[in-house]
């Protein structure tokens, strides 16, 4: 059965690529909860976290169990930095404006990530090897499990930290009401510097775990975080759970899409089915009617 | 169009025939026609976002549409340059029709994410059909257009071509502002429900500005195409639309002249940062930056501001 072991090969790899999505779907979540603003930037945190981490790993050649938590140190940093001049300066935000500023802030790491590592694509090794292993007819790449794995960690130590610690709950708070949140004594300026912290560092990981199967250059921020609004546009603008499922989802038929019908237009089925899924429910998979109405332009 | 709007054309038009007098150098006037290309894409878009306040991150496709239609008809069918010209628009209004009616029903952040999948969509089938666009190598040969007898064959001809119809658009553009359908624009930016308690058939009017916006981008394009007398998808792609919006927003979304404005300085703004070379992409987001955190009403609202000041002072 070639076509059946061709198909799970299609979803393997999708599953991988969707998980990553789901990541950076998370990132803009995290976001838009506490502050109601996409962050067009949070593509270039995913590509500023694979060059960190090629930067620690392979030209200073540091072990991974070290270059992996300094990346992620350093995002948190550039999480901080951003929201201190470039978010919380603004003293009458708009939507608009906000979305004009994280676009703006996107140029600007794209530029910096130029000026640091160049205009080459930079190489990550795989974790553990490259070696494929027999699965169900097809080859699993063993990054594919590192990917799938630290998502599901990632995403449960997020739940675990929504639902179980104060901050966590504080920053649930914020995204409900945030007037009635500031009234219970929550200081929601902090819980949007966090969020951004927050997102930065789920950003980088995304961006460390990914770089050995995609390769990393200073311009692939933009089409990753294209793709992760996507999927948070598709699951439901702030939901947790539909972001996830709306990322597999992406990955999944842009893998079968591009394998079964044509390569060129894998970007163009994973859009249009996002379009006719917001046509038929404009409020996304999950989403709350209301949710999808409240901010104008 | 008020008194103040009449003064200000006027001043402009005059400024805009003495330019090319003062100035010869023709990368100088080339630049020119190509703010006056984006001038008319920024302004049917200001009209859409400041005015019905509906984001659209697709308007490249438009753009797109336009300057493939003539160049399509034009060097591979033998169409007259003016036939394909108005073939654009007519596909532009349909293709915004039909990509309209379902699209401007979202809000937000969602309505955003539609357009700018409709945008990436265009912009794939530009590089996969390759039959019809000649895929990523693009089409050349495209005739010059001709105007009158007159064929718009150099940069200064093809400059006062621009701006007239630049100069059109934009006096079109005022007098739909200050008509009843740009009071009732403004009413579904403030507050779409009030709009539509008014008796206002609001989903009907966003419509017919996303087409009108659309026709305006149609024409920016056939113009392109006919200038530069190429095209290649890279032109239409997700980076212009988004060049669009910040175009609107940087120059003051609430207002035309601000869309204008903030053409100028996006096209313009580049040119300038290329001898910066390396730092040309660094230098560039940090001025946009800047710009958003100082001026959040954009250019035209500083100016405003400053304008004001100087009268009191006065």
């Amino acid at each position: 059965m070639l076509l059946y072991s061709q198909i799970i090969q299609y979803v393997l790899s999708g599953v991988t690529i969707g998980s990553v999505y789901a990541i950076i779907a998370l990132g803009f979540n995290i976001i838009y909860n506490s502050t109601s603003i996409i962050n067009f930037a949070q593509g270039e945190f995913v590509m500023l976290g694979g060059l960190t981490m090629i930067f620690f790993t392979v030209m200073l050649k540091f072990p991974l169990v070290i270059g992996f938590p300094l990346t992620v140190l350093v995002l948190t940093l550039i999480g901080i930095i951003m929201e201190r001049f470039t978010i919380s300066p603004i003293k009458k935000p708009t939507v608009v404006t906000l979305i004009i500023v994280t676009i703006a802030v996107s140029i600007l790491f794209k530029g910096i990530a130029m000026l640091v590592w160049g205009k080459d694509t930079h190489f990550l090794p795989p974790f553990s090897g490259e070696k494929g292993i027999a699965f169900m007819g097809a080859s699993l790449n063993p990054q594919y499990i590192w990917v799938v794995g630290i998502t599901v960690v990632v995403v449960v130590l997020l739940s675990v930290f929504f639902k179980y610690t104060i901050i966590g709950k504080a920053m649930t708070a914020c995204a409900v009401n945030r007037t009635a949140a500031s009234l219970m004594g929550i200081n929601v300026k902090r819980m949007v510097l966090l969020s951004f912290v927050l997102s930065a560092a789920i950003g980088g990981i995304a961006g460390i775990i990914i770089a050995p199967i995609t390769l990393m250059a200073y311009d692939n921020g933009a089409m990753l975080g294209l793709k992760g609004f996507g999927a948070a546009v598709l699951g439901g603008l702030g939901n947790f759970y539909g972001a996830i499922f709306a990322g597999l989802l992406l990955g999944v038929m842009e893998s079968l899409g591009a394998g079964l019908i044509h390569s060129g237009y894998k970007d163009a089925i994973a859009l249009l089915v996002l379009l006719l899924v917001l046509f038929i429910k404009p409020s996304g998979i999950f989403g709350v009617t209301e949710v999808s109405g409240f901010k104008k332009f | 169009m008020d008194k103040k709007d009449s003064l200000t054309l006027l001043i402009l038009t005059v400024c805009l025939v003495i330019f090319p007098f003062i100035v010869t150098n023709t990368y100088y006037i080339s630049t020119m026609v190509f703010v006056g290309i984006n001038g008319i894409i920024a302004i049917g878009l200001s009209l859409l976002m400041g005015y019905a306040g509906q984001i659209s991150i697709g308007h490249a496709a438009f753009f797109g549409l336009g300057a493939y239609t003539s160049a399509v008809l034009t060097a591979k069918l033998g169409f007259h340059p003016w036939g394909a010209f108005f073939m654009g628009i007519l596909l532009s209004s349909c293709v915004a029709l039909i990509i309209g009616i379902p699209s401007l029903k979202l809000k937000g952040h969602y309505l955003a994410m539609a357009t700018l999948g409709f945008g990436e969509i265009t912009y794939i089938v530009f590089n996969e059909l390759t039959d019809i666009t000649g895929g990523p190598s693009g089409i050349g040969g495209i005739p010059k257009i001709s105007l009158a007898g007159y064929t718009m064959n150099t940069d200064i001809k093809y400059y006062f071509f621009v701006w007239a119809f630049l100069l059109l658009i934009l006096t079109l553009s005022l007098n739909l502002i200050h008509s009843r359908i740009g009071r009732a624009l403004r009413s579904i930016h403030d507050s779409e429900v009030a709009a539509n308690a008014m008796g206002i058939n609001t989903s009907k009017l966003k419509i017919q500005v996303f087409m009108i916006s659309a026709v305006f981008g149609s024409v920016a394009g056939s113009l392109y195409t006919h200038y530069v007398t190429f095209v290649s998808p890279s032109s239409f792609g997700l980076f212009f639309s988004i060049l669009l919006v910040m175009m609107v927003v940087i120059g003051g979304m609430h207002s035309v002249w601000g869309a204008l404005i903030g053409a100028t300085l996006l096209t313009i703004l580049p040119e300038f940062l290329r001898a910066l070379k390396d730092f040309e992409i660094f230098v560039y987001g940090a001025v946009l930056l800047l710009i958003m955190i100082f001026l959040p009403r954009g250019l035209i609202g500083g100016l405003e501001y400053l304008f004001n000041r100087l009268i009191k002072k006065v």
